[in-house]
C-alpha cells in the first residue's frame, strides 16, 4: 500500500463560545479564544490517501483530482471565512482544531474516488495540529 | 475515524552521552563527539499527542489551558536550560540519549488525567527525531 499526501492552506477566523455556559465560564474555559469578535489563523491541511497504484497510470489517485476536491470542499468553503458564521457544517459546534479536522474528514471521505482517505492533519499553527485517522489504520503515528 | 491532538513545545538543554558501565575507550568509540567531557546542547522540540473523546460542550479532547501548564510544570521547567545528566535525577543513572529522554517525558506525562498520552516525539535537531508510544505498541 502507498500513501500520498497533498497540502493546502487556508485562512479563517473563529472564536470559541458555548451558549450553555455563562460569560465567566466561557472566559474561564476558552480563555482568549472566547473573544466574540473572533481571531484568525493560517491553517495548513495535509490530506493523505492510501491505496494501491493503478497499474495503468502508476497513481493511487490523480493528485490533480485530489487538488480539485480540496479546493472545492475545503478552500472554497473555509478560506477567508468566519468558521462560526459562514460554514454550515460547523453550526452548533465549537470550531476547535479537533472539530474542524473532523468536519473536513466527513466532507472528504465520500469524495475520494480511488484509494481511501487515510489521514486528515490540520495545523492551526506550527505548534498545534489535529489528526483524524482511519480506524483501519493500524499504524500509530 | 480517530482524532488526536498534537501540541509542540520546546526546551534547550545540554547533555553528555557517557555510560559508567563502559570503559573510557568504549565510551569514546560508541558516543564519539557526544562523549565530550563537558557536554554539549540542543534546542529540543517535543510533540505531545493526546487522544480521547472530543467533549461536545468544548469541542476539545483536552483543554490546552490544562495541558500546557501540565507539560510546562512536569517537563519544560525540569529540562529547559538544564544539564540533563546532573539536573534531572532520572539521568544520573541513565544515559540521556534522546531515546531515553523520550521515554522519560512520556512517563512524566502519563499522570495527565484529562486525556490519554498517545505519543511523545522529540526532534533533537532538524535532522534527528525520536518517538515513543508506550510499550504496548512495540
Amino acid at each position: 500500500m502507498i500513501r500520498i499526501t497533498r497540502k493546502v492552506e487556508f485562512s479563517a477566523a473563529h472564536f470559541y463560545h458555548n451558549p450553555k455556559f455563562s460569560v465567566e465560564e466561557n472566559r474561564h474555559i476558552f480563555g482568549k479564544c472566547s473573544n466574540m469578535h473572533g481571531h484568525g489563523h493560517n491553517y495548513t491541511l495535509e490530506v493523505t490517501i492510501a491505496g494501491e497504484p493503478d497499474p495503468a497510470t502508476g497513481m493511487v489517485l490523480d493528485l490533480k483530482e485530489l487538488k480539485d476536491i480540496l479546493q472545492r470542499e475545503v478552500v472554497e468553503r473555509m478560506d477567508h471565512k468566519h468558521l462560526n458564521h459562514e460554514v454550515p457544517e460547523l453550526t452548533g459546534k465549537i470550531p476547535t482544531c479537533e472539530n474542524v479536522a473532523a468536519v473536513i474528514w466527513n466532507l472528504l471521505e465520500s469524495k475520494i474516488s480511488r484509494g481511501k482517505l487515510d489521514r486528515v492533519r490540520l495545523y492551526e499553527s506550527d505548534d498545534l495540529f489535529a489528526d483524524c485517522t482511519a480506524e483501519t489504520n493500524g499504524a500509530k503515528r | 475515524m480517530r482524532i488526536s491532538l498534537t501540541r509542540r513545545y520546546r526546551f534547550a538543554a545540554s547533555h553528555r552521552l557517557h555510560s559508567a558501565a563502559l570503559s573510557m575507550a568504549e565510551n569514546e568509540r560508541i558516543y564519539g563527539k557526544c562523549n565530550s567531557p563537558y557536554g554539549h546542547g540542543h534546542n529540543y522540540a517535543v510533540e505531545v499527542t493526546i487522544t480521547g473523546p472530543v467533549d461536545t460542550d468544548t469541542g476539545m479532547i483536552a483543554n490546552l489551558g490544562e495541558l500546557d501548564p501540565f507539560v510546562q510544570r512536569e517537563v519544560i521547567e525540569a529540562f529547559d536550560y538544564k544539564y540533563l545528566n546532573e539536573d534531572v535525577p532520572e539521568f544520573q543513572a541513565m544515559v540521556p540519549t534522546t531515546e531515553n529522554v523520550c521515554r522519560e517525558i512520556y512517563r512524566r506525562l502519563t499522570k495527565f488525567s484529562a486525556a490519554r498520552i498517545e505519543r511523545v516525539r522529540i526532534e533533537e535537531t532538524s535532522k534527528n527525531s525520536f518517538e515513543y508510544t508506550g510499550e504496548q505498541s512495540v
